[in-house]
């Protein structure tokens, strides 16, 4: 969120506090109330016109945005790197003053390099909400994430909460971070030296831990994010069998959590690489219900810009 | 297993500092007692007559051909030599065929060892992939097989970046990383330390600043990560001034030097004698001199053989073709004896010290410790004549030197693996 601008954006988490954060998670809890019975408010953002940008393929994301915007109403485009000009050279803000004689409203931004949704959202009139951009952050999955504990333990703040994986290459994990430590959690983040950057742990309310028992040790979440295949060999982890016998979430590791610990992932999960399917799959996971909260949550965030753009 | 006494021997143990004549008492293959007052009647006497009992010599640095090339080395040979060198424990480098960069392998070397009996084998795992210097290898599963530390042998990681990862990701599985210190494109196609007398040579030279200049870099990594490095068969003055300042400054390096960079210099390549050809090749005098300081003053902190067998083909080449290396077993003890050293220091450099660097329990005399012993006469002298030497590789740097030193009986876990000729066994 940048109140600074006249135009509202939600950019990344860093710089929120409870205060911001908190309207997001009530709003969209009532979005997921609604969406289980059938009942979003169709004219939320009925005549609104949403794009979805991704420069960087996402089946999941997209289609969640793309979902969430249905449900109130809006029109949605896709707009995919494979079908879009970038392909044909045109550059980022080139892009933009195209976005802008389309008088689009809302900008959901996927892209590769850290930055790309700030440097577009100075040039173009819509409220862009960043759907991922490089290492830097995915604020509506730390949203998402925050919902779905809140749901569980009827708080959002006090908790133990275990991160573990690719920690350096994950604009997850930062979102995240910023976020649990907004709401006043105590956070261990869990990974070799070569995918766990050694400056998180100056940061007030986190942990590193090269042993990820440690990390786990009386946790109340355990959440897993993915290792890239690309990662192996490339010089920064040797193997898979390797990642999953020093670092990967199995049952016995799960059994140092707390025994109504919850196990969470952003998706897609390299099963047998940082998780074990049977922890994946048992009572103990909420990987689904993540998927069902990024929706609500993306509905709450493009409900919140469009009013505070559009004030009533 | 029987008990053993040995009498009239001065006992040298490094670890404690313990220097005098005195007796010790084997019993189940343990150290049971220093100048015990009494034993039993069925105790087999060794009489020392007044040579050193020393704990078997640990030996951080070695190479066998085995598996891949047998036919210079292999862990039975290999072994025979050891002995006869009064070494009980061999730490071995993983770049043989295949590489040690499987779990499975690992597992191999050690059984191999233990099959033998005879000295116990301590399997490097390799750094790399096939120790190719360009993937990872699974350093976790290798140290969870056995793996003392990891090491790419004599092949240096060229890129510095993923130098950097491996030292990253090495430093929180509490191993140390053992590096063959030589900027890998200077030294490619040298073979021979650049001097006045290579130039006349007409051979293709490394200089000497390419170890240097790879210290540096490694040291660097090494603060930057927090990882544990040790370069071994360092060989400069350069690089020893370097490795002296970085521990001052804390960071964790150790390094080892082998015989030959002590006792040779580059004059003696000269007739183009290819057993004298080494990895790194043999220095001036000047850096003899400089490890001698480094030996003295603490910057090294073991002697390692360095043993790498070649068989007659492989050397038998102009020098810039043949192979390069030499066997190191069968001399390390009567070398590291010429360099001047008093002599429970020139132990602890053989013994105790590199023992602690690998995390080994050996090289000391403890009571309690395994029974890995070495009986040596300091004063009696033999000549290295390559062909008749114990081992299968004859190649060694010291062919016709007379050596002050001998081993006469070496102990493991307190059976007798090797007896000099001319005693009773």
């Amino acid at each position: 969120m940048n109140p600074a601008h006249h135009v509202p954006h939600l950019l990344g988490i860093e710089g929120m506090t409870e205060k911001d954060i908190t309207p997001f998670l009530d709003l969209a809890e009532s979005y997921a109330l609604l969406s289980r019975s059938r009942n979003a408010p169709r004219d939320v953002l009925q005549g609104r016109t949403v794009i979805n940008l991704f420069f960087e393929d996402s089946t999941r994301t997209r289609t969640s945005f793309e979902l969430a915007a249905k449900r109130l109403g809006a029109d949605v485009v896709n707009m995919t790197v494979a079908t879009s000009s970038v392909n044909k050279g045109e550059t980022l803000l080139d892009t933009a003053s195209t976005l802008n004689a389309m008088h689009c409203d809302l900008l959901v931004v996927r892209h590769a390099q850290s930055g790309a949704p700030a440097l577009l959202s100075q040039k173009v009139e819509a409220s862009v909400v960043n759907a991922g951009d490089g290492m830097h952050e995915h604020p509506t999955q730390a949203l998402l994430d925050g919902l779905t504990i809140r749901r569980h333990f009827g708080r959002l703040s006090g908790l133990k909460i275990a991160i573990c994986g690719d920690i350096a290459h994950s604009r997850v994990a930062r979102s995240d971070i910023h976020l649990l430590r907004a709401m006043g959690n105590d956070i261990h983040l869990a990974g070799p030296p070569t995918l766990l950057p050694g400056a998180l742990g100056t940061l007030d309310g986190v942990t590193l831990h090269h042993d990820i028992d440690e990390a786990l040790k009386d946790a109340d979440v355990a959440m897993c994010l993915r290792v890239q295949r690309e990662r192996m060999g490339s010089g920064l982890v040797p193997s898979a069998r390797e990642y999953f016998s020093l670092f990967g979430l199995d049952r016995r590791r799960l059994a140092l959590a707390k025994p109504d610990a919850l196990v969470m992932h952003p998706g897609p999960m390299n099963r047998g690489v940082e998780i074990a399917s049977a922890v994946a799959d048992s009572p103990q996971s909420v990987i689904s219900e993540q998927v069902e909260m990024g929706v609500a949550v993306r509905m709450a965030v493009l409900d919140r810009l469009s009013r505070m753009k559009n004030p009533a | 297993m029987s008990s053993i006494l040995f009498e009239n021997v001065r006992l040298i143990d490094p670890a404690s500092g313990r220097d005098g004549k005195g007796s010790l008492l084997v019993e189940k293959g343990r150290i049971a007692a220093i100048d015990p007052k009494e034993t039993s009647k069925a105790v087999r006497i060794v009489d020392g007559r007044g040579t050193v009992l020393c704990p078997g010599l640990v030996d951080m640095r070695a190479s066998f051909g085995e598996p891949g090339a047998e036919y210079r080395e292999s862990i039975d040979s290999g072994i025979q030599a050891a002995v006869a060198g009064g070494i009980t424990s061999l730490a071995l480098l993983p770049d043989t065929e295949p590489a040690i960069d499987n779990p499975a392998l690992v597992h191999y070397i050690r059984r191999r060892g233990e099959e033998t009996g005879l000295v116990s084998i301590h399997p490097y795992g390799a750094l790399t992939k096939g120790c190719a210097g360009v993937e990872m290898a699974e350093i976790g599963l290798l140290k969870k097989a056995g793996a003392v530390g990891f090491t790419d042998g004599a092949r240096a990681i060229a890129d510095t970046k993923q130098m950097r990862n491996l030292l990253a990701y090495s430093g929180f599985l509490d191993t140390v990383i053992v590096l063959h210190p030589e900027d890998p494109s200077l030294a490619k196609g040298g073979c021979a330390t650049a001097s006045p007398q290579a130039v006349k040579m007409g051979l293709p030279q490394i200089p000497a600043c390419a170890e240097a200049m790879m210290v540096a870099r490694d040291l660097r990594l090494a603060e930057l990560t927090g990882a544990r490095i040790h370069f071994g068969h360092v060989s400069t003055g350069e690089a020893l001034g370097l490795i002296a300042e970085a521990k001052k400054r804390g960071i964790r390096v150790t390094c080892d030097t082998a015989p030959p960079y002590f006792a040779m210099t580059e004059a003696d390549i000269g007739d183009f004698r290819t057993y004298a050809k080494l990895s790194p090749p043999l220095r001036l005098e000047a850096d003899r001199q400089a490890v001698l300081a480094g030996l003295t003053d603490g910057t090294i902190d073991a002697i390692a053989s360095d043993h790498s067998p070649a068989d007659a083909d492989d050397k038998r080449l102009p020098f810039a073709q043949a192979r390069a290396g030499g066997t190191g077993l069968v001399t390390l003890l009567g070398v590291t004896l010429q360099a001047g050293l008093p002599l429970l220091d020139a132990l602890r450099l053989l013994t105790v010290a590199p023992a602690r660097l690998l995390g080994l329990e050996a090289g000391t005399l403890s009571i309690g410790a395994a029974a890995d012993l070495c009986l040596f006469n300091p004063e009696e002298e033999w000549t290295v004549t390559a062909g008749s030497l114990p081992g299968r590789a004859q190649n060694t740097p010291f062919d016709g030197q007379t050596l002050k030193g001998r081993v006469l009986r070496t102990f493991h876990h307190g059976r007798e693996v090797f007896t000099a000729e001319g005693l009773s066994s």
